[in-house]
């Protein structure tokens, strides 16, 4: 499998001496193109830590993080941001839309922020709003939609242009449950599209939806799923069996 | 749930007397399922023949018999907690046996017990999970089937959640200081009743 994510003896270490907490330690994690990653952990494993270093928003104490075969710590900060603004969409459980701005503005903020004219921005901003079946509600401010509209909001802007990395925390937050599979159904649909994404979540629901599930506990990968054989029937017991 | 497993448990731990596992049987389980003196006897009388525990012989002034576990019976109770139960039938009752009985054994990393079975149930859950996605919009019997599925095993997946934290908060106990004898039916009759 090609790795489009790539952790390799990933570690990190918050604070100094009494203080340290080892938020996440040897910590390898491959995903491909096409693959959904659920890391799954309860509060304090060290779930977001994981995401904000593979999305290059925070640096590992040890180890190296790969994204498209590049390490990260081999580019410039200029690069760097670049990658983080092209190829890598993130959608958080509270920290997503900004009230002042249309649905269509937020979605098309990052490419703009890209140097994309704000024409060329709005077809490509469009696109995604359409394809999460938001057409109608491109210039509607956040307080204007539903918390799944919104939420969809920011998945479009996640996946606007040719982003092909999707990191999630917690993505269907406050949603109740109709809305969070529809989050969810959207998440896979844009894996199979080709994006390689990682969902962290405690929800084991949630984390059903993935191709693979990772157990996080105290900052470590304790186990993981095989992927699944391909299911017929509710009838043929689980894959394990 | 299974008796054997859960007398090989308590076997574990050292050999004793028929009468006192079944004590230590109620106690260790909240006394939720209450088991008849003949029960232990032909539960112990069957393992005994499947060579999972043997017994001294009984003594010539008809003192009780002493039951301990063997090399079998260890392997056979190793096999039960590391595998999880059938999925098809509601597992809750044995999975929390299994875990109420294996709390004080030695050389048990309980946390890992919950583990096999939390990966067991999340692969389930994805089975469902992969059925739902694929389910036509007009298939609404099939999409209700796996929701309720879904829901019955994300329980499981929470109280299996829910043990690993109370678990990691427990204060340390010796496994000599397990109250036999602590009355508990008035709990009984709250969380159960
Ligand atoms: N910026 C930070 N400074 C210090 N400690 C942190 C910081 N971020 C996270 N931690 C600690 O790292 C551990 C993992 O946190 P986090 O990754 O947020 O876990 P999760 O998302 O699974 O709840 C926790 O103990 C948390 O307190
Ligand atoms: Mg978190």
């Amino acid at each position: 499998m090609t790795g489009v994510i790539e952790l390799r003896g990933v570690s990190k270490v918050y604070g100094s001496g009494a203080a340290e907490v080892h938020a996440l330690r040897d910590i390898d994690l491959t995903v491909g193109t096409g693959e959904l990653v659920a890391v799954m952990g309860p509060s304090g494993s060290g779930k977001s830590t994981l995401l904000t270093i593979a999305g290059s928003l925070e640096d590992p104490s040890d180890g190296e993080v790969l994204i498209d075969g590049l390490l990260l710590s081999a580019m410039s900060r200029n690069d760097r941001a670049r990658l983080r603004r092209r190829s890598i969409g993130y959608v958080f459980q509270d920290f997503n839309l900004l009230a002042g701005l249309t649905a269509a503005e937020n979605v098309t903020l990052p490419l703009e922020l890209d140097g994309i004219g704000s024409k060329a921005a709005r077809v490509l901003g469009l696109q995604a709003l359409v394809a999460l079946g938001l057409d109608g509600h491109a210039d509607r401010f956040p307080d204007e939609l539903s918390g799944g509209e919104r939420q969809r909001v920011a998945i479009a802007r996640a996946l606007v242009g040719d982003r092909h990395v999707l990191l999630a925390d917690e993505p269907t937050g406050a949603l109740d449950s109709a809305n969070g599979e529809a989050v969810m159904r959207l998440l896979r649909s844009a894996a199979e599209g080709g994006v390689a994404g990682i969902i962290v979540t405690h929800d084991a629901q949630l984390a059903s939806w993935a191709d693979r599930v990772v157990f996080l506990r105290d900052g470590r990968i304790v186990d993981q799923t095989a992927r699944p054989a391909s299911a017929e029937s509710l009838l043929v017991p689980g894959p394990s069996s | 749930m299974s008796v054997p497993h859960a007398l090989l448990a308590l076997l574990s731990e050292g050999p004793t007397f028929g009468l006192r596992l079944r004590q230590e049987f109620e106690a260790r389980t909240g006394e939720v399922w209450p088991l008849n003196v003949g029960q232990v006897y032909t539960t112990l009388q069957r393992l005994e023949r499947d060579g999972l525990v043997e017994s001294d012989e009984e003594g010539a002034d008809g003192s009780q018999k002493r039951y301990r576990i063997t090399a079998a019976g260890a392997t056979e109770l190793a096999t039960w907690l590391h595998t999880p139960p059938d999925t098809a039938l509601p597992p809750r009752d044995e999975l929390i046996i299994k875990v109420l009985v294996s709390l004080r054994l030695p050389g048990v990393d309980l946390h890992e017990v919950l583990q096999v079975h939390r990966r067991h149930f999340v692969e389930a859950m994805q089975h469902c999970t992969q059925i739902k996605a694929r389910a036509t919009d007009d298939d609404l019997e099939l999409a209700l089937v796996a929701d309720a599925e879904l829901f019955r095993l994300d329980a499981v997946v929470r109280w299996l959640d829910a043990a690993d934290s109370r678990l990691k908060r427990r204060p340390v106990r010796k496994p000599d200081e397990v109250a036999v004898s602590s009355p508990r039916s008035a709990r009984k009759a709250t969380v159960w009743g």
